[in-house]
């Protein structure tokens, strides 16, 4: 094999890699949004996010499977599930806990990751689940990329746009980024903070029940399925500089890039390694983050 | 328009008001002045809710103030200008004042008071998109009061508007308040800068450790013989 005939095939290979990473970082970058919105706010960290998503592709599993809802049928009502489990988070959860020491929310959230896992195993089993939907491959030349990934991407997409304009252009998201500035005054502005922490929080929930959506469709579901993108969530939130937005978008796709390209070389579960060990060297080079959080 | 009758305020077990009498009727001008740490900002907190009294009573208009839930007061037509202004500094300007109207009632003539407020500060027009956290000192606290000004409201408090600001701008800040109160809004407001806050106020309490030592108008405080020595250095 001469060596232009070599780099012809990698190049393609190595392009496929890049492209599935930028699909790859866009659901990763709609996590980090949900988690980072949540402690940008709230300055509480959802240890337990990953178990909502499960808990939201359990519902779409359900809403498919066993009711034979159409997918997207029951996409807005996973959606609007995964809401009211958050709101219902911080009312039950967080609320008591707003002026407790840090570690005692964490330890609370931590419970709650538990809880769910295991309400999980006893209700719905250890099995492996699908929705049974397998969508078709695009070949774009010798690249193939599959339809569930494009998907996921472009309505990651859709709905980081819908959070950006409901952020920017309403009087309530205005509030929910004013009120980790100053959460003091709040009041004199008319806000009820408790208010706007209920709503950021079902924010956060439906973010996850979104995630849920599109991962559903690459993913089987099973009790456990929090573990695959909860820890590399919670890194790419500190790789970013948690409660920054923009670090958690940029740190998603280096992330996800890492993953991917990594996983060209040997396998996947390589990618994986060396996504944490990148993490690990740059916690020494830049502890703050990629971008130092803005105050 | 606004009473307060015997109250008591302070922060755990610090008490910082000592049964406070005070009262503002609408269309005047009200003065307090102390010294530092006499309790003039607490004194402003208690009214907008964001300290509870332990004792007393404080209405607006009738409504009671200690019965209502500190974000609804300023539904009843209490704006605060916080001390230090407290813009939020990552937020433009027009954010800032967008804040000032987040309750329902402003919320729905929100274009009106905008216009309203860049009329009165055409400068904070000039800077609506840039963040606040950048903009001088003395155009903050423009900023400060046109957001307080976004709600409407009856009753305006301005907590030391003039506090850190240069000379010239400390002029402007108070030339602001004379163009407020001409506007027919009823103000109270607390400052450190006697000889100044006595020229566009029509009365004055004087406030020292948490309690009420005089009250006149501005002519009658200029002329007693405490506040020209404590404060006016003459």
């Amino acid at each position: 094999m001469g060596m232009q005939a070599f780099l012809d095939v990698f190049d393609i290979y190595l392009l496929e890699a890049v492209i599935n990473g930028i699909l790859l970082g866009g659901v990763l970058a709609l996590l980090a949004l949900g988690l980072n919105l949540i402690f940008g706010v709230i300055d509480v960290t959802w240890i337990c996010y990953a178990e909502l998503v499960m808990i939201g592709m359990y519902g779409m599993y359900f809403m498919v499977q066993y009711y034979g809802f159409s997918y997207f049928v029951a996409a807005p009502l996973t959606i609007l599930l995964v809401a009211v489990l958050g709101a219902a988070l911080h009312y039950l959860v967080i609320a008591p806990l707003l002026t407790a020491p840090p570690i005692n929310q964490l330890l609370a959230t931590g419970g709650v990751l538990f809880v769910l896992q295991s309400f999980a195993t006893v209700a719905f089993g250890i099995d492996f689940r699908n929705l049974g939907i397998r969508l078709p491959v695009l070949a774009l030349g010798d690249m193939n990329f599959s339809y569930a990934r494009l998907l996921s991407f472009v309505a990651a997409l859709v709905g980081m746009v819908a959070v950006y304009l409901f952020m920017t252009r309403t009087f309530t998201g205005t509030a929910i980024r004013a009120i980790s500035q100053d959460r003091q005054i709040m009041a004199l502005m008319g806000v009820d903070t408790k208010r706007i922490y209920l709503i950021t929080s079902a924010l956060g929930g439906a973010l996850a029940g979104l995630a849920a959506c599109l991962l559903v469709l690459q993913y089987d579901v099973h009790p456990f399925v929090g573990l695959s993108f909860g820890p590399i969530t919670f890194l790419i939130c500190v790789l970013g500089g948690l409660g920054n937005f923009i670090g958690g978008f940029i740190a998603s796709f280096v992330f996800a890039e890492i993953i991917s390209l990594g996983g060209l070389f040997s396998d996947l579960e390589w990618g994986y390694v060396l996504a944490f060990a990148f993490f690990i060297v740059m916690m020494f080079i830049r502890p703050a983050g990629l971008l130092t959080r803005r105050r | 328009m606004l009473e307060l009758r015997g109250v008591n305020a302070g922060y755990g077990t610090f008490q910082a008001l000592f049964d406070v009498n005070l009262d503002v009727k609408a269309g005047e001008a009200v003065g307090v002045i102390g010294p530092n740490g006499a309790g003039k900002t607490t004194l402003m907190r208690v009214i907008s809710g964001l300290i509870r009294p332990s004792r007393g009573l404080i209405k607006m208009e009738g409504v009671d103030l200690v019965a209502t839930p500190a974000h609804k007061i300023v539904s009843l037509g209490i704006a605060h200008v916080p001390e230090n202004r407290r813009l939020f500094p990552q937020l433009t300007v027009d954010d800032n004042l967008k804040m000032g109207a987040f309750m329902k009632e402003a919320r729905d003539h929100y274009a009106e008071r905008l216009e309203v407020v860049f009329d009165l500060f055409p400068r904070l027009k000039e800077r609506r998109h840039q963040m606040a956290g950048t903009m001088s000192g003395g155009e903050q606290q423009m900023c400060a009061i046109g957001r307080a000004m976004m709600s409407n409201p009856k009753l305006l408090l301005l907590d030391e508007p003039s506090a850190g600001l240069a000379p010239v701008v400390v002029q402007q800040v108070f030339e602001l308040v004379k163009r407020i109160r001409a506007s027919g809004l009823t103000v109270l407001i607390v400052e450190q800068n006697v000889q100044q806050v006595l020229k566009v106020v029509d009365r004055a309490y004087l406030i020292e450790a948490g309690t009420i030592r005089s009250s006149g108008t501005s002519a009658e405080m200029l002329a007693s013989d405490t506040v020209k020595e404590a404060y006016l250095g003459v």
